[in-house]
């Protein structure tokens, strides 16, 4: 089984179309793809089932053992659904849209570490890259919410980006702590500063007496990047029956779906990466018991980095049915008068402990 | 650069960049030569890529992509007329244009031609740039950073003194 996949890998990154090497790019992004076609069905299935739990429900029950089947079912019906474009609807961007935004969320793979042996490309402005992408899901949502000709739509689509390129601010700047702290902007190089016997107490988190500021500041931002509850009131449902993507079904809407999840599991990663130690154990060497020798490599590292990942969308699909929506004003209060200044006394206390404390 | 991988991306990539960038001015619908722009701002980042400089191309994405972009359609979705008019833009002065862009392009192969092809720098690049970047801006640089920093304060106390909310007229 080994050997044959090695050989398989081996034919496919020989293979050239017309002088370019496709064979080497399509084999970096075929686990990239996976990655995000998992945390899509997953996440989707763990969404329904968190949310049926703590509504005392039992959710999906009927397809596989516990409806674990559930999402396949769902997407072989979404493939056969009907491709609607509505008839007043700008043809063009309505399609593009979609497509845009999910490439959008996706570009940011490409810099993630999910082991010490695996990255799409090692970037020494990899982090940078990683925020700065995002701008592309911005056009996306847009081309989505103005293609579709439809008021809630396009009050959707404002909004979400009104709220993305807002919280931008304080997610760059609780990240740039972390890249101060590390001296580095590569990612993989974030994560291998963070490595040691110690496991945890070697994350960025544990590290300094501040790290926790810029952490929750990154966290609370996240949410509204990627339109999460209590921050999701470009899809109020109550108001703008589902904002940008209204008029999108089918496959177009699954790809709208693939793209929230695709980035929710990135900025997920993201945090990991930059705080929590990437694809490093967290289980530290007791004395003889080297429970963190036994827990590193490449394949626990791929483990430890997608179970990280996973546990942040737990905690994003936890906080959904727990908080309210937040109004427009509140949430501009919360970013501009709350999240903003934290972030600056964050960065400058970091700066101060990383120049005075050694 | 001699693989002829690199030369066909670098081709293609310019290809985008040049085709978005006529597209942006020839087509008549406003909104779509908006995201027409978004493509020429990516291939102008790729072509960053190219001369090794990965920070400005990602930046050049941060600040075109993320901001001015953003801000242009934004413009463009809330001027009212958009939505039913289709608004169309006239092709005015065609001469004073025409003569200018002859003028442009002589001026460019003068130069090229006069000062014997491309020419390469002389320091070669080692290292990353970003920490490069980092020490320049600090050290030798800081008081040009310090200026912008200050325009860019004024421009943004202007923008909210000019958004704000009007009380003495009710």
């Amino acid at each position: 089984m080994g050997t044959n996949l090695n050989a398989w890998s081996e034919a496919l990154a020989g293979f050239y179309f017309i002088g370019l090497p496709l064979g080497l790019v399509i084999l970096a992004a075929i686990p990239l793809v996976f990655i995000a076609l998992y945390s899509l069905t997953y996440g989707v299935y763990g969404e329904r089932k968190i949310s049926a739990f703590m509504q005392d429900r039992l959710g999906p029950m009927e397809v596989g053992k516990w409806g674990i089947l559930q999402t396949i079912a769902d997407i072989l019906k979404l493939l056969q659904k009907e491709d609607i474009v509505p008839t007043s609807a700008d043809k063009f961007l309505f399609v593009i849209g979609p497509g845009v935004l999910f490439v959008g969320s996706f570009l940011a793979y490409a810099v993630l570490p999910f082991s010490s042996a695996f990255i799409g490309a090692s970037l020494n402005v990899g982090l940078f890259y990683a925020i700065g992408i995002v701008a592309l899901e911005v056009v996306g949502i847009l081309a989505a919410g103005w293609g579709s000709n439809n008021k809630w739509s396009l009050y959707g689509a404002v909004r979400s980006v009104a709220q993305i390129v807002s919280y931008e601010i304080p997610a760059a700047i609780a990240l740039l702590c972390g890249a101060m702290m590390a001296g580095t902007l590569d990612m993989q190089k974030i994560t291998m500063l963070q490595s040691g016997t110690l496991g945890f107490a070697h994350f960025f988190l544990f590290q300094s007496p501040i790290a926790w500021l810029p952490f929750i500041i990154y966290f609370i931002a996240s949410l509204a990047e990627v339109n999460r509850a209590p921050f999701d009131i470009p899809e109020a449902e109550s108001e703008l029956v589902a904002g940008y993507f209204t008029e999108y079904s089918g496959m177009k809407f699954a790809v709208i779906f693939l793209a929230e999840y695709g980035s929710m599991f990135m900025v997920s990663a993201i945090i990991s990466i930059v705080f929590l130690g990437g694809w490093n154990s967290p289980l530290p060497n007791i004395g003889s018991l080297a429970l963190n020798d036994m827990t590193s490599g490449p394949i626990w590292g791929a483990f430890w980095m997608i179970s990280k990942g996973f546990f942040f969308i737990f905690v994003h699909m936890w906080l959904r049915w727990t908080l309210p929506r937040l109004r427009v004003d509140q949430l501009m209060y919360l970013c501009w008068k709350v999240l903003t200044p934290f972030a600056f006394v964050s960065f400058v206390l970091t700066a101060i402990w990383e120049v005075y404390v050694p | 650069m001699s693989n002829p991988t690199y030369t066909v991306i670098f081709y293609l990539f310019a290809a985008i960049t040049v085709c978005s960038a006529a597209f942006v001015v020839f087509t008549r619908n406003v909104i779509y030569s908006a995201f027409s722009l978004l493509f020429t701002f990516f291939g102008v980042a790729a072509l960053y890529v190219f001369l090794s400089a990965d920070f400005i191309a990602v930046t050049q994405v941060v600040v075109y992509v993320g901001g001015i972009l953003v801000l242009l359609l934004f413009g463009v979705m809330f001027t009212n007329s958009i939505m039913q008019t289709g608004q169309k833009s006239e092709v005015t002065h065609i001469i004073p244009g025409t003569i200018l862009l002859a003028g442009i392009i002589g001026a460019l192969l003068y130069t090229f031609y006069t000062t014997h092809g491309w020419m390469p720098s002389e320091t070669t690049l080692q290292g990353s740039i970003v920490e490069r970047i980092g020490f320049e801006t600090m050290s030798r640089y800081v008081l040009p950073f310090e200026m912008v920093s200050i325009l860019l304060l004024a421009a943004l106390i202007g923008a909210a003194f000019l958004a704000r909310f009007d009380k003495s007229g009710k």
